[in-house]
């Protein structure tokens, strides 16, 4: 998290401007720290070759010219699954090997324009598939709070590399808590915004129903600011909405904890509950009141459904979205197949790993002829009542707090032999999806075994801006130490307190 | 439900995926368990659809004003065969669609 | 008809719908403006949304939207206020994301018809709907050994899919059905209707019953039959196929077929055991489409007129019959050059009756010369040298009496033949039409001489030997005679 220079976007600016640094300087220790954290931690599956240059570019445009945002120069890490023309998206797949995006993604687009500098491209499990980054062709990324631990997923490297301090801000995926998951799992700030908020062109489907581009920051705060930036309308994505994004500051400055009312879903903190995350829920919860703040009793009843049908709807518009890759115009294909029909086989069976096959057939299985009625079509009518249950309970409360995992950090292996508990790690994540709702998961301090604990909270449609002022009221009260991290080189990094 | 392993196999060829005898039998249990997870949601009662009558506004269309296309070189660049300006792969016997 | 007696075909009952799938006359493709045209090299005209690749998202051309619309309302059909895009999934190269974006639970068009003619008069074949569809890319195979070509420059052009039902009941009546919705594709500017190029492809679905049987037989689909005469062909085939296995006591299999031009018959399409399942659901890159009732209502009104109402208009107001009518509006081409030469025709100082003339005369000049030159050349014969300007100019020479209308005729062909500008043709030829009283009273006074019998009769009371005279008088001018005044010198000489 912490580093030489700055602590917040606004810092960053100050300094900028005060020439207190370049952006070159800048852009190279996150680099160097990058390198010297890659070998353990492996949270980034590629570096921009071209930072260093931009970075110059920016400084030489900085002597001359004002900037033009606080993003001028600010480093960011992008999910590999997130497309920069000219650049290779590998989603961790084997079948995307050799590929080079023939465009920018929406989301990054806007925040190169702001002049940011892409510092490299972040780890996660195949195509978004998993809650642990275990299932990534190219190796695990590891907690930097405990290598033996995983960082959640899929956005594992985005998460891990703001936590590790490799990037003040990236961008992560988020389709049933890809973004809150690993954010808790890392202890940092990780937002799901509005469906439709933030334009999906450029980020590799998954779910398209459910798909949505999120940051990882150090603060509420900064995750605004760049919220603000890649939000709103966007010609080459007809399911974004036209919503003007200063919105989301106007409810960053109204909100206030006195006089909230804060929905807790009771059934949610009982059973399946680690306790250790219990209780320090339970800690928030007086801490809130205290400040204020009223807890609203509300019932989610269909929201036990939620895994049922994320398993449902996200695994048949995943088996579709997935078919395109076929080993035809690009990325991999089988040597020497037999015929057209083992080249389409063999390619789709080699260059997918096993999590994209089990869910591509799935998927294909609640499409198919005979059972569409009682699985998908089912599944998504039952989806239209989870959200109905979500904005009747908005009505008398203004946003639900609930755990955001059941668990802290588990090991590597410990759920990767039985997929349906790895799917129960989505759990308290997976209905703001299914509902299209804004979601955010915030740090409230470690364990006993020194892994963070992230608490979730879930708003009505836009309101995002609200959500994270709540997010940093809530940061503001449990501070976090710093992960110890070991490099693979022999040159350590130092870590202090925070703040 | 529990799915047999010849569901899996015709599921498979509909995706296109060529799986192992032992990737097969291993899938046929995922799966199913999976299934047997995830039918929970048959006890859910669907009320009648009283699809609310809410004006919906137009859809925002674009415009039909062309755009440059890729260079063909840009188009084929990374195809894992071609031929010229055209992608090969092996030769289709079943007719079109 | 081939082989079978009419009369064994009259115990069966053909039933047939069609689905025809027809290129929208847009600037761009469905879901990517990459440019819609035909032609180009191959993969030149893609971009990452059309070629499937990942991250990429449709985004829906509103013309397509609006062609779509035209023709709906032009064929009386309802428009849906929200239609749904769902994806159709299966795996072949020419499909670069493995689905087809098209319209199946909800279309945006639904019912509508369109009347036809048959030997029993008139009728109406209902349509079932009418929906977008993206096109596929193509596939390649001839002279390339083992492997096979793919180019995507059509992935991605919108079609419009129109799925009629199942009320034809011979080829004969199919082809009109198709001719008569090509023409009204082509008359509201939908598509180009061009069947070598693509753009307007037909799927037979045919089952055969006894009459007055109220349920159908196994339905058979073929596909892909590409033209008029092939839609013609591969139903006789078909029609004799199924008679033959039902009446030798074998079932019919529901299955998709191909018409074989060479050899004239329809063969499976795939191997049996290839099982298809489509796996529709919708398109969740798509919101709903939400039609704009402004939309609609614009189409409605800028509707040109059809080509049903444009033969009643040309009976009622020229006053030709209904096949001369049907004849000029079959060709949207034509159809114009006819209307185009009647409005140069129809000088302010010309009175009514000078009009219906020159009106007569364009029209069987049209109907004859005009629309052999068409049927043997093609539509090129309309433009250019030829074109209706000139053409009228040339008609023109006949009505103020300096040609006869047998030159103009001549003049016409030649014109066509040598691409020159019949004007200019007429003065090389040294053309001019005999009106002066001496030559042609020298010419009627040798003819009168020539046969003296003749007179004598005429004069006795056989007042029909009249044409007889005339007929001889413009022989020996060689069609240079101006009949009228021919008329004129013949009726004073012969009073004696
Ligand atoms: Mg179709
Ligand atoms: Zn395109």
């Amino acid at each position: 998290m912490k580093n030489p220079f700055f602590s917040s976007l606004a810092e960053f600016a100050r300094g900028r401007d005060e020439r207190r640094f370049s952006i070159e300087e800048v852009t190279r220790y996150f680099l160097s720290r990058t390198e010297a954290l890659n070998p353990s931690l492996n949270v980034c599956l590629s570096i921009n070759q071209n930072a260093v240059n931009r970075a110059r570019q920016i400084d030489a445009r900085l002597v001359r010219n004002k900037a033009i945002s606080p993003f001028t120069g600010y480093p960011v890490m992008i999910k590999d699954n997130l497309e920069m023309e000219g650049y290779p998206t590998t989603c961790a797949s084997r079948i995307l090997s050799g590929y080079l995006s023939r465009r920018t993604a929406t989301a990054v687009a806007r925040l190169l324009s702001l002049g940011v500098v892409v510092l490299g491209k972040t780890n996660l499990d195949e195509f978004a598939m998993g809650s642990s980054t275990e299932n990534s062709a190219f190796g695990p990324t590891r907690n930097p709070w405990n290598p033996a631990r995983v960082p959640g997923g899929s956005s594992g490297g985005s998460a891990a590399a703001v936590a590790a301090g490799l990037a003040p801000l990236s961008l992560g995926s988020d389709t049933g808590g890809s973004i809150r998951q690993p954010a808790a799992f890392c202890g940092v700030l990780g937002v799901k915004p509005t469906y439709g908020r933030i334009s999906r062109s450029g980020l590799v489907a998954f779910s398209s129903s459910l798909d949505q581009i999120g940051p990882f920051a150090g603060s509420g705060a900064d995750a605004l600011e760049a919220l603000v930036a890649m939000s709103g309308k966007d010609p080459l994505d007809m399911t974004t909405v036209d919503r003007d994004p200063a919105e989301m500051r106007s409810g960053y400055q109204s909100t206030e904890v006195m006089g909230a009312r804060i929905g807790i879903p009771e059934a949610l903190f009982g059973e399946g509950l680690d306790g250790s995350i219990r209780e320090r829920l339970k800690d928030l919860r007086d801490a809130l009141s205290g400040e204020g703040a009223r807890e609203v009793s509300v019932t989610l009843p269909h929201s036990r459904f939620g895994i049922n049908v994320y398993y449902l709807v996200a695994t048949s518009e995943a088996s579709s979205n997935l078919s395109r890759f076929d080993g035809v115009r690009y990325g991999f294909r089988v040597k020497n197949p037999a015929d057209l029909r083992a080249m389409y086989e063999e390619t789709r069976d080699q260059g997918f790993g096993d999590e994209v096959k089990r869910r591509i057939l799935l998927g294909t299985f609640a499409l198919s002829a005979g059972y569409q009625e009682a699985f998908y079509r089912k599944a998504r009518k039952v989806q239209a009542l989870i959200r109905r249950d979500f904005l009747e309970a908005f009505e008398r409360c203004d946003m639900i707090l609930t755990p955001t995992s059941p668990t802290p950090p588990f090991a590597f292996g410990e759920k990767t032999g039985d997929p349906l508990s790895m799917y129960l790690s989505d759990v308290y994540t997976i209905t703001a999806n299914l509902a299209g709702l804004p979601a955010l998961s915030v740090p409230v301090g470690i364990d006993s075994h020194g892994l963070p604990i992230g608490a979730h909270l879930i708003g009505p449609p836009w309101s995002e801006g609200r959500l994270l002022k709540m997010a940093d009221r809530i940061a503001g009260l449990y501070p976090m130490p710093l992960p110890e991290l070991h490099a693979g080189h022999a040159d350590g990094f130092s870590e202090g307190g925070r703040r | 439900m529990n799915l047999s392993k010849a569901d899996v196999l015709h599921v498979a060829r509909l995706s296109a995926l060529a799986l192992t005898e032992a990737e097969a039998d291993r899938m046929t249990g995922e799966i199913s368990a999976i299934l047997n997870y995830v039918e929970g949601l048959s006890v859910v009662d669907i009320p009648d659809e009283s699809q609310d009558g809410a004006a919906l506004s137009p859809t925002l269309l674009a415009t039909d004003t062309p755009s440059p296309s890729l260079s063909p070189e840009g188009a084929l660049a990374g195809a894992p065969d071609r031929s010229g300006s055209f992608f090969r792969v092996p030769r289709i016997l079943e007719e079109g669609r | 008809m081939s082989g079978r007696s009419d009369t064994h075909l009259r115990e069966w009952e053909v039933v047939v719908g069609l689905e025809v799938h027809t290129q929208l006359l847009t600037k761009s493709k469905l879901f990517c403006r990459c440019e819609n045209r035909f032609g180009a090299p191959p993969n030149t005209l893609v971009c990452p949304v059309c070629m499937g690749h990942p991250g990429t998202l449709p985004v829906l051309n509103g013309e397509a939207v609006r062609l779509g619309l035209r023709a709906g309302l032009a064929a009386g059909c309802r428009v849906s206020p929200v239609s749904v895009f769902e994806r159709k999934h299966y795996f072949y190269p020419d499909l670069p994301k493995g689905y087809q974006i098209s319209q199946y639970a909800t279309p945006l068009l639904t019912g509508g018809g369109l009347r036809i003619r048959t030997e029993a008069g008139e009728r109406t074949i209902r349509i079932h709907r009418m929906h977008l569809e993206e096109d596929a890319g193509k596939n390649l195979h001839a002279g390339i050994p083992d492997r096979s070509h793919v180019d995507l420059n059509r992935a991605g052009v919108p079609l419009l899919e129109i799925v009629s039902e199942p009320d034809i009941r011979s080829p004969d009546e199919a082809v009109d059905y198709l001719k008569r919705l090509r023409q009204l594709l082509r008359a509201t500017k939908v598509s180009d209707g061009n069947m070598e190029e693509g753009s307007f492809r037909c799927d037979i679905n045919l089952s055969i019953r006894r009459p007055g049987s109220t349920t159908f037989g196994t339905r058979v689909e073929i596909k892909n039959v590409n033209s008029f005469r092939f839609v013609h062909k591969a139903m006789l085939h078909e029609i004799e196929r199924q008679i033959d296995a039902v009446e030798s006591g074998e079932k019919i299999l529901q299955e998709t077929r191909l018409f074989d031009p060479v050899s004239g018959r329809t063969k499976p399409m795939r191997s049996k055991e290839e099982a298809l399942d489509y796996r529709y659901f919708p398109e969740p890159d798509l919101p709903s489409l939400v039609i704009d009732p402004a939309m609609v209502e614009e189409e409605r009104s800028a509707l040109p007129e059809l080509p049903e109402e444009k033969v009643a208009r040309f009976c009622a107001e020229i006053g030709i019959t209904r096949a001369d009518a049907e004849i000029l509006v079959a060709e949207e081409g034509l159809s114009r050059y006819f209307e185009e030469g009647l409005s140069l025709l129809r000088s302010p100082s010309s009175d009514g009756d000078a009009f219906r003339k020159a009106r007569e005369r364009w029209t069987s000049f049209v109907l004859s010369e005009v629309l052999r030159e068409v049927n043997r050349q093609g539509e090129g014969v309309l433009e250019g040298e030829t074109s209706v300007g000139h053409t009228v100019a040339l008609l023109g020479k006949v009505l103020s009496g300096s040609l006869s209308f047998s030159q103009a005729k001549e003049v016409y062909g030649r014109a066509v033949e040598e691409n020159k500008n019949p004007l200019a043709l007429v003065e090389e030829l040294g053309m001019v039409q005999l009106s002066g009283d001496d030559e042609l009273g020298l010419l009627v006074e040798s003819v009168l001489a020539e046969n003296p019998a003749e007179v004598a009769s005429y004069r006795g009371g056989k007042d029909r030997l009249f044409g007889f005279f005339v007929g001889a008088v413009m022989k020996k001018s060689r069609g240079k005679a101006n009949p009228e005044k021919v008329n004129e010198i013949l009726r004073d000489k012969l009073k004696g």
